[in-house]
């Protein structure tokens, strides 16, 4: 299991109800049921993700995270995990509502735009940065919405969002953002983890 | 239609009350089951049949020489494995195989009841079906599973036996008929109507059967099982054994020709009046209303895992109708999943070969089986 998912999991407590969104084949609902006795929901937009979750026995809904999280009532998951999809969405403004109405907490990583490798590749090369976490060509990618740690922590704070925790991820390094290193952690971390409540 | 045949059958003595306001008792409920029991009987599901289905899910029908209706999903190592579950089916009130319907004679007038039978409902089919529970002794199911109106009744019956299941498997249906289905529905009761043969209903004393008007019923019917797409691919606009057109009202198009032999072996096995009914049953189900108009209060009571299933192409119960369900059991937290299973076989997609449905359902069973 990844590194980031790991990070997640020691950010929820045993025993307590979480909505994965964008859940994927389920390799992080899977951990957290098996190991931290979680009530564990996923939504995922992909049929064939879908159907690798049934075959791992998570209870997934097949659909799209701008659409659906409306049918779920107010704060009915303790935890509303969404990992590296933000960015993807047509509205991220009306998702991160959408997660912080249906979860008491949510959990949002991104992929750091600010990131020095994609820094340089632009600086250097002049095209669209290709990195690990930013596999695609601008021609297929399906990010539309491209932030650095540096923006999220911005919009979070412009919208009076709380922030319980930002950590900073590179490779296998795991540190504390705060506001003294926001602009080295944004040099020189590739992902950003928050642990967010409205 | 042959009812000397050896069918299994369960005679109900507790009255049952029927929606329409009459009771019933003594009846009976004609049933199949497949693989076995086990002694903590915690592997039992009941299937519910569609419209025009029996009890006969797998294996060889004997009323009609061909396979089960369920046949690819049910039987040893399927999606519903016999060799792990015991599988029920029983033909539903007002079917014409065995169970108490409108073919049935009245013990009081050792008449066929015909149209004097009681109009039933899909909670009256549900309700009946739930006295092969105590028959065999079993408290839990571990699933329920259907589809089309086969999944109307896992709706209804997990709604009035909450505690009765523990996973519910709802497929390719609604929890509300709407008019087109109601539509769709009367064309086919009229087609019967019509047919002089049926005589009001009381066919069975002149020797008649309106099968015409049943065939007719069956062909319209058909089709709303079916895709355009599906349609297209098999058939387009093929001619049936010609080279040209005939410039007649003969089946030139290989489509007239389909839908006529599928007409014509329909009304070898089912019963006119049957149609009526079941087809009325469809058309009252409304879960939703039962509850005052919030589908959620069906479902508050069940502690069941949910698993809900539509197809791409499905126009006669489309996909949206499938997520109500699932809008509504995530409205009260419950624990639900769904999936929309790509295949251009039409609402028939639930009863024929397509993979991904097939092991969607064989997933979801045994893993929720061996996490008990």
């Amino acid at each position: 299991m990844k590194n980031e998912f790991k990070v997640i999991a020691d950010l929820i407590e045993k025993d307590k109800k979480v909505l994965d969104v964008g859940c994927a084949d389920g390799t992080l609902m899977k951990f957290l049921k098996d190991n931290k006795n979680i009530n564990i929901r996923g939504l995922e937009i992909s049929k064939d993700k879908v159907q690798k979750c049934i075959v791992k026995g998570l209870t997934v809904i097949e659909g799209n995270a701008e659409k659906d999280l409306m049918q779920f009532p107010d704060k009915s998951f303790d935890y509303v995990v969404l990992s590296q999809t933000l960015q993807a969405f047509l509205n991220p403004e009306l998702v991160i509502n959408e997660l912080l109405r249906v979860g008491k907490k949510a959990i949002v990583t991104i992929p750091n735009f600010g990131y020095w490798k994609i820094r340089l590749h632009l600086l250097t090369k002049g095209t669209m940065p290709i990195t690990k976490t930013l596999p695609d060509e601008w021609y297929n990618t399906p990010n539309l919405h491209m932030c650095s740690i540096k923006d999220f922590v911005h919009f979070v704070k412009s919208r009076n969002f709380k922030i319980f925790k930002s950590l900073a991820l590179n490779n296998e390094n795991v540190s504390l953002i705060n506001n003294s290193n926001l602009g080295i952690k944004n040099l020189f971390a590739d992902l950003g983890i928050f642990l967010i409540e409205k | 239609m042959d009812t000397k045949l050896n069918l299994k059958t369960l005679i109900v003595k507790k009255p049952l009350k029927l929606d329409c306001g009459k009771t019933i008792n003594n009846f009976p409920i004609a049933y199949e089951t497949y693989g076995t029991l086990n002694e903590e009987k915690d592997n039992a599901i009941l299937v519910f049949h569609a419209l025009t289905g029996d009890q006969f899910v797998t294996g060889l029908n004997p009323i009609t020489n061909k396979d089960g209706w369920w046949f690819y999903a049910v039987g040893p190592d399927k999606a519903i494995d016999t060799n792990k579950y015991f599988v029920i089916c029983s033909n539903v009130i007002g079917g014409c195989l065995g169970s108490f319907g409108p073919s049935y004679k009245d013990p009081d007038t050792q008449k066929v009841f015909g149209t004097n039978f009681p109009i039933i409902t899909i909670n009256d089919m549900v309700n009946a079906q739930n006295n092969l529970l105590d028959h065999f002794g079993i408290e839990k199911l571990f699933s329920i599973v259907g589809g089309s109106m086969g999944g109307m009744q896992v709706l209804q019956f997990i709604s009035n036996f909450p505690d009765k299941a523990k996973t519910v498997i709802p497929i390719a249906c609604t929890s509300s008929h709407s008019a087109q289905n109601i539509a769709f529905n009367e064309l086919g009761r009229q087609a019967i109507a019509a047919d002089s043969n049926w005589n009001e209903g009381d066919y069975n004393s002149k020797n008649t059967i309106p099968n015409k008007g049943l065939a007719v019923a069956r062909m319209a019917a058909h089709i709303t099982y079916l895709s355009k797409k599906g349609l297209q691919e098999k058939f387009g606009r093929k001619l049936q054994e010609r080279e040209d057109l005939k410039f007649g009202f003969d089946a030139d198009f290989q489509i007239e020709s389909y839908l006529r032999y599928q007409g014509s072996v329909f009304v070898d096995r089912f019963d006119a009046n049957s149609y009526l009914y079941i087809t009325r049953a469809m058309d009252y189900f409304d879960l939703a209303k039962q509850f005052n108009g919030n589908l959620s209060d069906a479902f508050k009571e069940t502690k069941a895992k949910f698993f809900i299933i539509s197809f791409t192409s499905d126009w006669l119960y489309p996909t949206q109708e499938n997520k109500d369900i699932v809008i509504a059991l995530n409205a009260i937290g419950a624990d639900v999943g769904f999936v929309e299973i790509e295949s251009d076989k039409g609402h028939d997609s639930f009863l024929l070969d397509v993979p991904d449905f097939l092991s969607a359902l064989k997933n979801f069973l045994d893993k929720s089986y061996t996490d008990n």
